[in-house]
C-alpha cells in the first residue's frame, strides 16, 4: 500500500508539472489593463498540486498517512482480476461503438457481462441484452432525439428513422 | 392583500384542467428525466421546449417549470440508489444518500429527500410570492468579490469539516479547478490547456462527464471489488410502518431542511449561481451547525435533507431575477427565459405589470406542482426500492451502460466517453489511497465561475486582493472561509513542531 500511495504521488507530482507547463503557454503574470494573464489561474492551481503532492510523498515517507502505515496490499490477485475485467470490457465495448454502433456495442456488453461474469442463464441474458438497446433506441432516439452513434451500422438503422421519425 | 388576491387568481388558473394535466404529465417526465444519470433539468426542459408550442404560453410555463420540479425531486433517486448524481444539482445527495442506502435504509433516504424537497418547494415558493422585489435587489447587491467570496466558502467547508486527509483534499480541489479551467480562456479567446493538441479538448471538460466517470465507473468498480462481484447491493425493503417511520424521521431533520430552504432559495436568487452551488452550500452549513458534523458523510438524513430542500428552493429561486429582471438564476432558466421571448413575452419589471395572467398562473401552479412531485415520487419508491433488489451482476452492467450513453448524450461526443472512462479508472485507483473524490465535482462545477469572479474582481481592484475583505459581505464571508481553511492547517503544524516525546 505504502508503495502505491508514493507511487500515485509521484505520478501526480509529474503529471501537476506537465499541467504548469501547460498552462504557462498562455500568460501566467499580470498583464497591465486586462488584468491576470490566461494561464495565471491553471498555473497556480496546479502549482498548488504540486505542494499537495510534496506533502503527500512526505507523509507517506514519515508514515505518516493511514495507507501508508497499511500493510495490506493495494490489490491483491482476484481485485486486480475484477478490475482488468470491469476496465477492459467498457474500454471493448467504448472502442465498439465507431464500428457496430452504440446499440450494437451494447448488446454485445450485456451478453459478455451477464454471461461470463455474472453466470446469468442464456435465457436471461439474451432477453436484456436485446432489450435494453430496443429501449435505449426508443427512448433516446424516438422521444428525446439524441442521436447515439451508429458507426460503419449506420445504413441499418435508416428504415428504422422512415418508420419512427 | 393585493398580492392574496393575484395569488388566487393564480390558483384558479393552475386549476385549470389542462393545467393540472400539463402539471401531472410535467411532473413525472421531470421526475423520470431527472432519475437518469446524465440528464437533468436542463436537458428535460431543452428537450421539451419545442413541444409546449402548441399551448397557451402560460399553459408552457406550467409545463417546464413541473418538468424542472420534477427533475429536481427526481436527481435524488439515482444519487441515492445508484451513487450517481442524475445531475449536478443532487451532486451533494449523493454524500450522504448513498451510505444510507448501503446500510439498507434506501425507503428512509427516498422519503427524507423527497419532503424535504417539498418542504424547500414550498417555503421558496412562499417566498417567492411574498418577498420577490426586495430580495432581487439585494441579490443584485452581490459583485463579483461576492461571489468569489462564496465559491471560497464552499471549498473551505470542505477543508475545515472534512475528516479526511488534507493535503489529499487541496490536492482534488486543485484538480478539479484546474480541469474546469480546460478549454478556451475567457478573456483573451485563446485556447489553454489542450491536452496533447486533441481537439476534443476546445469544448472543455464537462462536470457531468468527471461526474458520471467517478460516481458511475469509478463506483462501481469500487462496490465489485467490495463485494467480489457477486453480492447483493443492499437488503432495501419497504413497508408500510417504515413509510410511516420515514414520515416521523422527518422531524429529526427539520434544522438542516430550514438550512437548505432558505440558503438555497437566496443562492438561487443569484444570477448564475443557481441550485448546485445552493445544495452543496447547504450541506456545508448544515454539516457546520449540526450536532453530530462527524455522521455526515456516512450516511446521515440530515445530509439528504439539506441539499434536497436546497436544490428544490434555488429552482424557484432561479425564476425570481428570470421574471423580474430578465437575468437566468441558472442554466434551465436561461432556456425557460429563451421559451418565453418565443412566446412573444418580454422577460422584466413590465412583466408583473403587463402579464398577471401569466406570472401569477406561474406561481399558483408551483404550490401544485410540488404536491404533484411528492405524491408521485412517494407512490413510486416501491418501484426504485425493487431496481435495488436486483443481483449486482444484472444491476452492474445496466449502470455501465447508462453511464455509457449519459455521458454521450451530454455533450455528443465520443472523446467525452473516452475521458468518462479514464476518470472513472482514476477515481478507483485514487480513492483506494483515500483520495476525495467529492471535492473535485465540487471544484469542477464551480471553477469557471469561481475564475471569472476571481478575475473580475481582480481588474477591478487593479490587482490588490484586499477587495475580497474591503467590502462588508465579501469580507465577512472570506474571513470565515479562512478562518475554516487555516485551522486544519495549523494543526498539522502542530504536528510537525511539536517535539517528540522522550523514548522511556
Amino acid at each position: 500500500m505504502r508503495r502505491a500511495e508514493l507511487s500515485m504521488a509521484v505520478f501526480m507530482a509529474v503529471f501537476s508539472v506537465y499541467l504548469m507547463y501547460k498552462s504557462a503557454e498562455l500568460p501566467i503574470g499580470w498583464i497591465p489593463g486586462s488584468g491576470p494573464g490566461g494561464g495565471a489561474y491553471p498555473f497556480w492551481l496546479a502549482a498548488g498540486m504540486l505542494i499537495c503532492c510534496i506533502a503527500i510523498i512526505v507523509r507517506a515517507l514519515l508514515r505518516m498517512s493511514p495507507p501508508s502505515r497499511s500493510t495490506e496490499p493495494y490489490m491483491d490477485r482476484h481485485s486486480l482480476m475484477l478490475f482488468v475485467v470491469g476496465a477492459g470490457s467498457l474500454a471493448v465495448t467504448i472502442g465498439l461503438i465507431r464500428i457496430i454502433s452504440a446499440y450494437g456495442a451494447i448488446l454485445v456488453f450485456l451478453l459478455f457481462y451477464l454471461r461470463f461474469v455474472g453466470r446469468h442463464p442464456w435465457r436471461l441474458t439474451a432477453a436484456v441484452a436485446v432489450v435494453t438497446p430496443i429501449v435505449s433506441f426508443f427512448f433516446f432516439e424516438i422521444m428525446l432525439r439524441i442521436i447515439l452513434p451508429k458507426g460503419y451500422a449506420e445504413p441499418l438503422f435508416l428504415p428504422l428513422y422512415d418508420i419512427f421519425l | 392583500m393585493e398580492i392574496l388576491n393575484l395569488l388566487a387568481d393564480g390558483f384558479i388558473i393552475a386549476f385549470e384542467p389542462q393545467n393540472l394535466l400539463l402539471m401531472l404529465i410535467g411532473c413525472a417526465v421531470g421526475l423520470f428525466i431527472g432519475a437518469m444519470p446524465g440528464l437533468g433539468s436542463v436537458n428535460g426542459v431543452a428537450i421539451l421546449l419545442p413541444l409546449t408550442f402548441i399551448v397557451p404560453p402560460t399553459g408552457a410555463i406550467i409545463f417546464l417549470a413541473a418538468i424542472y420540479y420534477g427533475a429536481m425531486y427526481g436527481g435524488a433517486i439515482s444519487s441515492i440508489m445508484l451513487g450517481i448524481p442524475g445531475a449536478s444539482t443532487a451532486v451533494a445527495t449523493t454524500f450522504d444518500g448513498r451510505p444510507m442506502a448501503l446500510k439498507g435504509q434506501a425507503d428512509v433516504a427516498l422519503i427524507t429527500a423527497a419532503t424535504a424537497s417539498f418542504i424547500g418547494g414550498t417555503i421558496s415558493v412562499i417566498l417567492f410570492t411574498g418577498f420577490a422585489p426586495p430580495l432581487a435587489k439585494m441579490a443584485l447587491a452581490f459583485g463579483p468579490p461576492e461571489e468569489f467570496a462564496l465559491m471560497l466558502l464552499a471549498f473551505a467547508t470542505f477543508i475545515g469539516l472534512g475528516s479526511d486527509d488534507i493535503p489529499k483534499t487541496f490536492f482534488s480541489i486543485f484538480i478539479g479547478l484546474v480541469f474546469s479551467a480546460v478549454g478556451f480562456d475567457i478573456i483573451s479567446g485563446r485556447p489553454r490547456l489542450v491536452f496533447f493538441d486533441i481537439p476534443g479538448f476546445l469544448h472543455g471538460i464537462n462536470f457531468l462527464v468527471l461526474a458520471i466517470g467517478i460516481y458511475g465507473i469509478g463506483e462501481m468498480l469500487w462496490t465489485i471489488e467490495l463485494s467480489k462481484g457477486d453480492v447483493q447491493m443492499s437488503q432495501a425493503t419497504l413497508t408500510f410502518r417504515r413509510l410511516l417511520e420515514g414520515f416521523r424521521n422527518v422531524g429529526q431533520t427539520w434544522k438542516a431542511t430550514m438550512i437548505g430552504s432558505f440558503l438555497g432559495y437566496f443562492v438561487g436568487i443569484l444570477p448564475a449561481a443557481g441550485a448546485t452551488p445552493g445544495s452543496l452550500m447547504a450541506y456545508g452549513v448544515a454539516k457546520m451547525v449540526s450536532k453530530h458534523p462527524e455522521a455526515f458523510g456516512k450516511g446521515t438524513a440530515e445530509g439528504v435533507a439539506a441539499p434536497e430542500s436546497a436544490n428544490n428552493a434555488a429552482s424557484t429561486g432561479s425564476m425570481l431575477p428570470m421574471l423580474t429582471l430578465g437575468i437566468p438564476g441558472s442554466p434551465t432558466t436561461a432556456i425557460l427565459l429563451g421559451g418565453m421571448i418565443i412566446w412573444g413575452l418580454e422577460p422584466g419589471p413590465r412583466l408583473f405589470v403587463d402579464h398577471t395572467e401569466f406570472v401569477w398562473g406561474l406561481i399558483g401552479s408551483l404550490y401544485v406542482s410540488n404536491v404533484f412531485a411528492l405524491l408521485l415520487n412517494v407512490l413510486l419508491i416501491p418501484a426504485f426500492i425493487w431496481v435495488l433488489r436486483l443481483p449486482f451482476t444484472l444491476l452492474a452492467p445496466m449502470i455501465y451502460v447508462l453511464c455509457m450513453i449519459g455521458g454521450y448524450a451530454a455533450t455528443e461526443d465520443m472523446h467525452d466517453v473516452w475521458l468518462m472512462l479514464i476518470f472513472g479508472v482514476a477515481a478507483y485507483l485514487m480513492r483506494k489511497l483515500d483520495y476525495p473524490m467529492a471535492p473535485a465535482v465540487l471544484a469542477i462545477v464551480l471553477g469557471e465561475l469561481a475564475e471569472s469572479s476571481l478575475r473580475q474582481s481582480l481588474i477591478i481592484s487593479h490587482g490588490s486582493p484586499l477587495i475580497f475583505f474591503d467590502r462588508p459581505i465579501a469580507g465577512s464571508i472570506t474571513v470565515c472561509a479562512l478562518i475554516l481553511i487555516v485551522l486544519p492547517l495549523l494543526k498539522y503544524v502542530k504536528v510537525f513542531v511539536r517535539p517528540k516525546p522522550a523514548q522511556p
